[in-house]
């Protein structure tokens, strides 16, 4: 049961207050962003209390969503939900910020209402709130010159436009109807690797959580059916020989895909609601089937003038034609540095000394598979002992791999049954994201 | 946040509202109304315009009136005599053709919330029971439990329940589901909606239809079901076990949670379900939603309780990522420490040593102490890893690695050589009050194992005149008589400065009441103090980490999915768990609201049955004031923090033992008052008691 609903900036300012049950009071909310701002640090925020009131949030788009409730309520029905709203009014706003909240609030309350009455979740299917929700999404779109990019010279297809661009999911999903939008279907394949590496350079643990995510702008929808890799196996036991087996270890779906032709020809088929939705869960434990994608080479020592050197080698082990994108390396650096000094192979990176989270913060806009890059910082470290070199690492990589997929996983086809009248576009995108990637140094 | 100019804008927007041009054209009229709504949500009292809003209502434009029902609901109580002029309108609308327009209308209505409103809702929401349209009748379900709360004492005509009842089969299962709520909160007073078997069996065929809410509504309510016979209860079982691996975590929590409640008599079923669990409970810890993981690494502290070993091939789930959030890295490091064993003890120790250098204190604490905790099975490995940290020289970790290994050796005894060794030195980097005073306990016990222990004292006991904290001046007195007793020649004389010194111009009575009665007892002679102050330096009965026994399930099963497991605090678990040594309980987390809860009225008696502290008492020196052979009452003033109160109790149990008398009662009887009433503090509270007196007792054995 939920008490009351409240959104805030992450400044605290009040975006959406609904109040189910009522006889709260209206302090609450002023309430929860004390509590949450005075954290010192070991607490666990996600579950807070104040008398008998319990709030529970969750961080999403830079904002605090937060629910009231009692203790006995279930924690995971309670941050399911969060996260659900989160989820609806990002499809229903096209993007989640502070901004889009704001001009769509009454659109906001107006989803609230439907989604819970007195406290009790009624329904989040984007199925049925589509028929109830009349307000009409508000969004701005900065100008931008790469939208003019799209459109060819006196209106002819140009190559680019085959290409859909990274903004073309973040709209609302009832633009659709209105505006006579184009009917689109965006199936994502998305997977988050979790990686350490040991400092001899040995594989400690690799974790692969994958999803497929089916984003749908159709107006009517219709089945759809999408085909797996035909060697696609779960489990250890079920090794099929030599090959391009593509395996998870275990594998969850939707409730609303029918798996009758899966096991023969790995096909899902499923009526695809409006919005976004996670059709496919599945994760992989230790045994990746491709070379990991990135590879360090430390050297770490002491000059004479008590500076410590760091050279760095980043090998990339992508195959040739793929890039990674945004890689960003954490080193962690000694307590007490005051300066740092950089000599970087390319132009394209650059490295920077954050002193309040203490470590070198090395970022690469992109990097080509099958390339190596190094870099050699020297940190100025005034009290620099032969103990402070055990400060140095583990080092964090984040970076997001477009058009790979870590476990192999690919989209055969994508069907849509009966045939769309008018033009539609099926998109088929795969991404591979760092959860974590550790390298101990 | 009021707003600036709140009252300008308000008389701008009632302009606005009443103009009739503005009224003519619905969007500029909708448009207006929107700004209402907005400055309303950014916190501006805009009340006022209720009666230009009331007026608003009644449109054909369903999505002004929404709005308009979104600020009538607001502020509905604060005009109860202006809502009567709605209610027309809402009537009216719930006879209109379009079903939404009649769940808008009917839902509004019961969300005004005002008792004087009852008798114009009752006949519409009746006839909404039996509306054609599904979004009708779950609208009105719900709102007859609103109309019971709104007058919690008067009855709810029979005839309703009985329909609420009957509509548990209507087609649409959110209609099902919310007649379940509804009947939960109209018959709460009796227990609830009755749950018979045929009930039971028609929910949970229905469950399928149901979405993810109402299965764990379903399972729930279910949980207060108790099947006939054992056929039913594994029919039941069976039909329910491809929820217990739902992909989604509600669900699969209730139906772990019904599981538990209908087999409490099975263990062996419990288990088993535990076992099945495991793997979406994993899942979930690798969810990309952190609040999410963060509720399941949370439970799965609970199942490891009763399956010590259940995840023990998983440990490198909980390896933490190195962006996640302090809170969950703490988290994960708890379980961490409970799942190792011969084979991965070397791999967690490495991961965990890898913590130890984060750039968050509390991270690299907790990882530290974590360490510590696997040293009381592993310690040789453990040790060389904190004595490693010591190098770095840096005050959060030196002071976590002293704190961490004065824990050991109450545990491990046979670490305590390597400890004396590592010692040497880190005075320099200790800044913090916890640190230093568990260096100050070391150095005390076992001041005769190392070499620069008078030193160290003596430039502490050189600096007391500007020691601002308390606990470290008790515990340098301590330190230095214990010291004094293993090593009289070096310490004489600190030892008589320090006492001079508290004795004659401290100002803080706890001190200085320390030092008399140390200074009476030096009077009393060597072998008296000797039998004071060297007590226990440890207790192996405390056991090391791997073959804890199993707990029961029924244990923590009541909290299963409820919140209670996130918001615990990781030291309860500590000390529930294995009990660490007792002066952990009490100087590492002094809890400041305790004293503040204790203060007066509501009593509460409690017999602490520590007869052994009695027995130490009668044992040693054969006293006990007559004074507190009285019931003792012990007030806390709000400024006492539980270690000072140990300090309060040290002083007063020793001074009676001083003074001297002849009555030894059975047992001590505390009184405690307490307001409001809190037994989560007074739980905690009787633990540091009990400790205390364990303490006690044992530094008198």
């Amino acid at each position: 049961m939920i008490s009351q609903v409240f959104i805030l900036s992450s400044k605290g300012d009040h975006l959406i207050y609904k109040d189910f049950r009522g006889g709260a009071g209206n302090d609450i909310v002023s309430i929860f962003y004390e509590k949450v701002t005075a954290l010192t640090g070991d607490q666990p925020p996600v579950v807070m209390n104040h008398k008998d009131i319990y709030f529970v949030h969750i961080r999403q788009g830079g904002l605090y969503w937060v629910a009231t409730t009692t203790a006995g309520s279930s924690p995971f029905t309670i941050t399911e939900f969060l996260n659900r709203l989160a989820a609806l009014v990002k499809d229903y706003c096209g993007s989640l910020s502070e901004k889009s909240v704001q001009m769509n609030f009454a659109l906001i309350y107006e989803l609230l209402d439907e989604i819970v009455d007195y406290g009790y979740i009624q329904t989040t299917s984007s199925d049925v709130l589509k028929n109830f929700i009349q307000t009409e999404a508000v969004t701005s779109r900065p100008f931008s010159l790469f939208d003019l990019s799209n459109v060819g010279l006196f209106g002819a297809e140009t190559q680019q436009s085959k290409v859909a661009p990274s903004s073309a999911a973040t709209r609302p999903i009832q633009s659709s109807r209105e505006q006579g939008g184009k009917s689109e279907i965006f199936v994502d394949v998305i997977e988050r690797m979790t990686v350490v590496i040991g400092s001899n350079g040995l594989l400690m643990k690799a974790d692969v959580e994958g999803e497929i995510r089916v984003k749908c702008y159709m107006p009517s929808c219709s089945e759809m059916r999408i085909g797996l890799n035909e060697e696609f196996s779960i489990g250890k036991s079920q090794l099929r020989g030599y090959g391009a087996a593509v395996r998870v270890d275990e594998c969850s779906f939707h409730q609303a895909v029918r798996l009758d032709e899966f096991d023969s020809h790995r096909i899902l088929r499923l009526c695809p609601s409006q919005g976004e939705q996670t059709v496919m869960q599945y994760q992989l434990s230790d045994d990746l089937p491709s070379a990991l994608p990135f590879r360090l080479f430390p050297t770490i020592e002491r000059d004479n003038g008590g500076r410590l050197l760091m050279y760095m080698k980043l090998r990339c082990d992508l195959p040739p034609k793929s890039a990674a994108i945004n890689v960003c390396a954490t080193i962690p650096v000694p307590k007490g540095s005051v300066s740092l000094s950089q000599e970087l192979s390319s132009p394209d990176q650059s490295a920077e000394l954050k002193p309040q989270s203490r470590a070198v913060v090395w970022k690469i806009a992109r990097f080509a598979g099958g390339t190596q890059l190094s870099a050699l910082f020297k940190l100025e470290v005034p009290s620099l002992s032969s103990a402070s070199m055990l400060e140095v690492g583990p080092v964090g990589l984040s970076f997001e791999l477009p058009k790979i997929t870590a476990t192999g996983l690919q989209i055969r086809f994508l069907r849509l049954s009966p045939i769309q009248p008018g033009p539609s576009q099926r998109w088929v995108r795969y991404v591979t994201h760092s959860d974590s990637y550790t390298i101990r140094i | 946040m009021p707003y600036l100019g709140g009252e300008e804008t308000v008389r701008e927007l009632r302009r606005a509202l009443s103009n009739p041009n503005v009224q003519s054209d619905p969007l500029r009229y909708r448009n207006t109304i929107l700004k209402v709504i907005r400055t309303m949500s950014q916190g501006v009292d805009v009340s006022g315009l209720f009666s230009e809003m009331v007026k608003a209502c009644a449109t054909v434009d369903v999505v002004q009136k929404k709005l308009v029902y979104v600020f009538l609901c607001s502020y509905a109580t604060l005009n109860p005599e202006l809502s009567l002029l709605v209610i027309n309108t809402l009537r009216k609308d719930c006879q209109d053709p379009n079903p939404m327009v009649r769940s808008l209308a009917l839902r509004n209505m019961t969300n005004l919330r005002l008792p004087s409103l009852v008798e114009y809702v009752e006949q519409p929401l009746t006839a909404g029971l039996r509306d054609r349209a599904a979004c009708v009748r779950r609208v009105a379900v719900l709102g007859w439990a609103k109309l019971h709360n709104l007058h919690p004492s008067s009855e709810i005509d029979a005839a309703v329940v009985n329909e609420l009842y009957s509509l548990l089969r209507d087609p649409d299962p959110v209609v099902m589901v919310n007649c379940l709520r509804a009947l939960e909160e109209i018959l709460k007073e009796e227990g609830g909606i009755a749950i018979n078997k045929p009930i039971t069996h028609h929910l949970l065929n229905r469950l399928k239809e149901c979405d993810i809410w109402g299965q764990s509504e379903v399972l729930r309510v279910l949980q207060r079901y108790r099947p006939q016979s054992e056929d039913e209860l594994f029919d039941i079982l069976s039909l329910l076990d491809s929820f217990l691996v739902s992909p989604h975590p509600p669900v699969m929590a209730a139906t772990l949670s019904l599981f538990l409640s209908i087999s409490s008599n099975l263990p062996v079923i419990s288990l088993a379900a535990l076992e099945r669990v495991s793997g979406p409970l994993l899942a979930a810890c690798g969810s990309g939603s952190r609040e999410m993981r963060f509720a399941a690494v949370c439970h799965i502290q609970l199942l490891l309780r009763s399956v010590p070993g259940l995840l023990g091939p998983h440990y490198k789930r909980f390896f933490c990522g190195y962006a996640e959030p302090a809170y969950i890295k703490e988290r994960k490091m708890q379980v961490l420490v409970e799942l190792v064993n011969d084979e991965n003890v070397a791999m967690i120790l490495d991961e965990l040593k890898g913590y130890c250098t984060d750039v968050n204190t509390d991270t690299a604490q907790a990882a530290i102490s974590a360490i510590g905790r696997i040293g009381r099975s592993y310690s040789d490995r453990c040790l060389q890893i904190l004595t490693g940290l010591l190098g770095l020289k840096q005050d959060h970790i030196t002071s976590a690695v002293v704190q961490t290994m004065r824990d050991l050796v109450w545990v491990c005894p046979q670490c305590s050589d390597t400890v004396c060794l590592a010692l040497d030195g880190c005075e320099e980097t200790l800044q913090d009050i916890q640190g230093r005073q568990a260096l100050l306990w070391l150095l005390g016990v076992y001041g005769e194992r190392i070499s620069t222990a008078p030193y160290t004292l003596e430039v502490l006991i050189d600096r007391v005149r500007s020691e601002a904290s308390l606990g470290i001046k008790m515990e340098l007195l301590t330190a230095t008589m214990r010291l004094f007793l293993c090593r009289p020649a070096e310490t004489q004389d600190m030892l008589g400065r320090l006492l001079h010194y508290c004795i004659e111009e401290e100002t803080d009575m706890c001190v200085r009441d320390q030092a008399l009665l140390y200074y009476r007892l030096l009077h009393c002679g060597i072998e008296k103090t000797r039998e004071v102050l060297q007590g226990r330096r440890s207790d192996p009965s405390l056991g090391v980490l791997i073959g804890r026994p199993a707990k029961p399930v029924s244990q923590w099963a009541r909290c299963f999915n409820t919140l209670e497991p996130l918001s615990q605090g990781a030291v309860e678990a500590e000390s529930d768990s294995r009990g660490s040594p007792e002066h952990v309980t009490y100087n590492s987390k002094p809890n400041a609201d305790l004293s503040d809860t204790l203060s007066c009225s509501h009593i509460e008696e409690v017999h602490s049955g520590s007869d052994s502290a009695m027995r130490c008492s009668d044992s040693s020196t054969n006293v006990l004031a007559s004074s507190i052979a009285a019931p003792l009452s012990l007030s806390l003033s709000p400024a006492v923090s539980p270690e000072d109160f140990e300090h309060l109790w040290l002083q007063r149990q020793a001074l009676h033992t001083e003074r001297g008398a002849e009555k030894i009662e059975e047992g001590i009887k505390v009184i405690l008052n307490q307001q409001p009433k809190d037994d989560d503090a007074l739980r905690q509270f009787l633990t540091i008691l009990i400790t205390v007196l364990n303490t006690l007792s044992s530094e008198k054995d």
